[in-house]
């Protein structure tokens, strides 16, 4: 079921006395229900324009977006509400207020003038905040919270409003490796269990690929492809969009390496874990590891490392020290 | 179509009996019941307390309109006391209320009553009436002016409030951000007390002192034919609070989140100011510029009740201020003696360490807007 369309969308922004500034232009996308999709290019693509202009939160330069039918930017600020939530990236600050008292804050659009809390209100709130596996934070203060945690209870809030299409603008920043593997599957379990669509811009790559229904790959030009994640790999697309970055992905492991220039030639002898380190080491200081060089070889031994060149063999104990023998030799 | 059924059920939500809701929502209504007993406690001891001391029955026997022992009680509880605590009452809740709202407003734990510039105005147009009134015809104008002064220095300084107010809702229909709108309330106040302080410059002696006079604040300036416009504007002013504190819980957020959950900014903001002119205006008004109570009262409310939420605040600040105002006008009548006290020395001399005992022993304001 589609849920979001854009119609020949151009995003920017005006300015007095100025030409406007075009972010990216004819911009025709979809966003469907159940699905989580990434927004992720270089920074300044105009991710974040991208997304505010979806949320409503900016006017377009031309073009509409249309969420369920209706256009985004003419709909009662209520309705929208009750459709659409977001998460930012800002850390906020609701002074004393208990994690339950900040869920609540997302059943605004539904309540009356005083703000009181139906029956319905209170479970939709349970559930939200089961749903995001924040029990044990409800009673706690929110300044009390860990960013990790305060995220979750965020995203409760953004789910109380019961939105058909929930945005979230980089929900990762601020978080440690785990609690982005964490908030990311909690992201797609979401978009999945409960019909909703998720929207979201990220710069963790790796969990963007591995995560999302679909990628939105916004390059540098703000030109968008959209794609299965897998799709854009194989097309070619993704790599396209961060060569210029100095970014290279490598299609065979999926790891992303950073373009140096062509380092100097260096052979390695060995295989299994050992050797495998021994590899990423050498390629972080900036060598080429290729199975045959005439001038240098580093041998993977069971208990230490062997480095020769033309004239000389010396051994050493830890990859630590191996380096700085190595080092020496890397072509100027 | 807006209702449609997609955006507005979710099939997973199990209505469950409520449980401990009012708990989990950080609530403790029980201290409002204080703060009311408090308020009806201070309410008859100011009736009775003064430079002659009444018994409780013939408050009450006043108070119902029955005659009472003496002619002179009737009088002096209807005509000067109650006034008065009315006065007080009103006038405390205003400000703890209006500052409240200034605070959430402006994220700002510094904000009052008066940032916006308001009481500015009003000190302006009472200055002007007063103080200009020299290079005209002198000094005669001003001892007129005890007589019939007191109305027309409320109307002054109504319209100094209500000009500076058309000013601030002007300039906040057309900035985005509250910071500038802080900044210019700001510049606000400097102008107006620059002008303020050239008339002060070019008065006689005299009219300096009845200046300065007003400027200390009295809850004794509102006679019961000036209680017909104090009251209802301040109740106006409190029933628009009221309806805000919805409002104001979202905008805790910032102003971001509260647009995208279905906030109307731009008409909420106007609601506020006016609000918060109405209560500050009238207050200064009609019992001159009172400080502290407005930037007191909300610190002190949030640390009692522990809470952000103002559901609870604007209630207990509404009572916290009108007690914090009647204990000061109490304190500064002097039990005993003839002669009272300027009243913003009294609320900042009482007020102060009361405030800085519960903000240092609870140590929870902090939290309220550090980030």
């Amino acid at each position: 079921m589609s849920i979001l369309k854009t119609h020949h969308l151009t995003i920017g922004y005006t300015a007095l006395r100025k030409p406007d500034r075009v972010v990216s232009r004819d911009i025709n996308v979809e966003l469907v229900a159940g699905e989580m999709v990434c927004v992720i290019g270089p920074n300044g693509a105009g991710k974040s324009t991208l997304l505010r202009t979806l949320a409503g939160m900016q006017k377009p330069l031309g073009g509409e977006v249309k969420l369920l039918d209706d256009s985004v930017h003419s709909m009662d600020s209520k309705t929208l509400a009750r459709r659409l939530s977001i998460v930012l990236t800002e850390r906020v600050n609701v002074g004393m207020m208990s994690g339950y008292g900040l869920v609540a804050l997302g059943r605004h659009p539904y309540t009356d003038w005083s703000g009181r809390l139906s029956e319905r209100d209170e479970a939709v709130i349970r559930w939200a905040v089961e749903a995001v596996g924040a029990t044990h934070l409800v009673e706690r203060n929110v300044n009390e919270l860990s960013d990790g945690e305060r995220q979750k209870i965020m995203i409760a809030r953004a789910l109380a409003q019961e939105p058909t299409l929930m945005i979230l603008d980089e929900p990762t920043a601020f978080l440690d490796l785990p609690r982005r593997v964490e908030i990311m599957h909690l992201l797609r379990n979401i978009a999945r269990d409960t019909g909703r669509c998720v929207l979201l811009s990220t710069h963790d790559l790796d969990l963007a690929l591995r995560n999302a229904d679909r990628i939105w790959l916004m390059d540098a030009g703000g030109q968008l492809q959209v794609g299965a994640p897998e799709d854009l790999i194989l097309s070619g697309a993704f790599q396209r969009a961060f060569r210029s970055e100095g970014i290279h992905f490598d299609i065979n492991t999926g790891a992303f390496t950073i373009n140096r220039p062509a380092g100097t030639e260096i052979q390695m002898v060995g295989d299994g874990v050992r050797a495998y380190w021994t590899k990423r080491a050498l390629e972080r200081v900036g060598f080429q590891v290729c199975r045959e060089s005439r001038e240098l070889v580093v041998t993977v031994l069971d208990d230490g490392w062997r480095f020769n060149d033309d004239d000389s063999v010396i051994i050493v104990g830890s990859i630590y020290e191996l380096i700085k023998v190595v080092e020496p030799r890397l072509a100027a | 179509m807006a209702q449609r059924t997609f955006d507005s059920t979710t099939p997973e939500v199990r209505i469950t009996s409520r449980t401990d809701t009012r708990l989990r929502l950080g609530m403790r209504p029980w201290l409002l019941v204080v703060l009311v007993a408090a308020v009806i406690g201070l309410f008859f001891l100011t009736l009775s307390w003064g430079s002659v001391e009444i018994p409780g029955d013939q408050i009450l026997k006043a108070l119902l309109n029955q005659e009472t022992d003496r002619l002179a009680y009737a009088k002096i509880v209807r005509n000067h006391r109650l006034p008065k605590v009315l006065t007080a009452m009103l006038a405390g809740a205003a400000l703890g209320v209006s500052g409240l709202q200034m605070q959430t407003f402006f994220r700002n734990p510094l904000a009052g009553p008066f940032v916006l510039g308001i009481s500015s105005g009003a000190s302006l147009g009472v200055a002007v009436l007063m103080l200009s009134s020299s290079t005209i015809a002198g000094a005669t104008v001003f001892t007129g002016m005890t007589e019939a002064g007191p109305f027309s220095i409320a109307i002054a300084a109504s319209v100094g409030a209500a000009a500076v107010m058309l000013v601030v809702l002007a300039v906040a229909r057309f900035v985005e951000g509250n910071l500038t709108l802080l900044i210019v309330g700001l510049m606000f106040s400097y102008l107006t007390s620059a002008v303020v302080s050239l008339l002060l410059y070019r008065s006689y002696a005299e009219q300096i002192q009845a200046y300065v006079n007003w400027s200390f604040g009295s809850f004794s300036m509102v006679t019961w034919s000036r209680m017909e416009a104090f009251a209802p504007a301040v109740i106006i002013g409190l029933m628009i609070a009221a309806t805000l504190s919805k409002s104001l819980n979202v905008l805790l957020l910032g102003e971001t989140y509260a647009r995208t959950m279905g906030l109307h900014v731009m008409r909420t903001r106007i609601l506020i100011i006016l609000s918060t002119a109405i209560l500050a205006g009238s207050v200064t008004a009609f019992a001159g510029p009172i400080g502290f109570l407005g930037l007191a009262v909300p610190h002190l409310c949030r640390s009692l009740f522990n809470t952000s939420d103002h559901r609870i605040l604007v209630p207990a600040t509404l009572l916290m201020g009108a007690i914090l105002a009647m204990a000061s006008s109490l304190i500064a009548t002097l039990p005993g003696f003839e002669e009272t006290l300027p009243l913003n020395a009294v609320t900042a001399f009482i007020g102060a360490p009361v405030v800085l005992w519960v903000i240092l022993f609870k140590r929870n304001v902090q939290k309220s807007f550090a980030v």
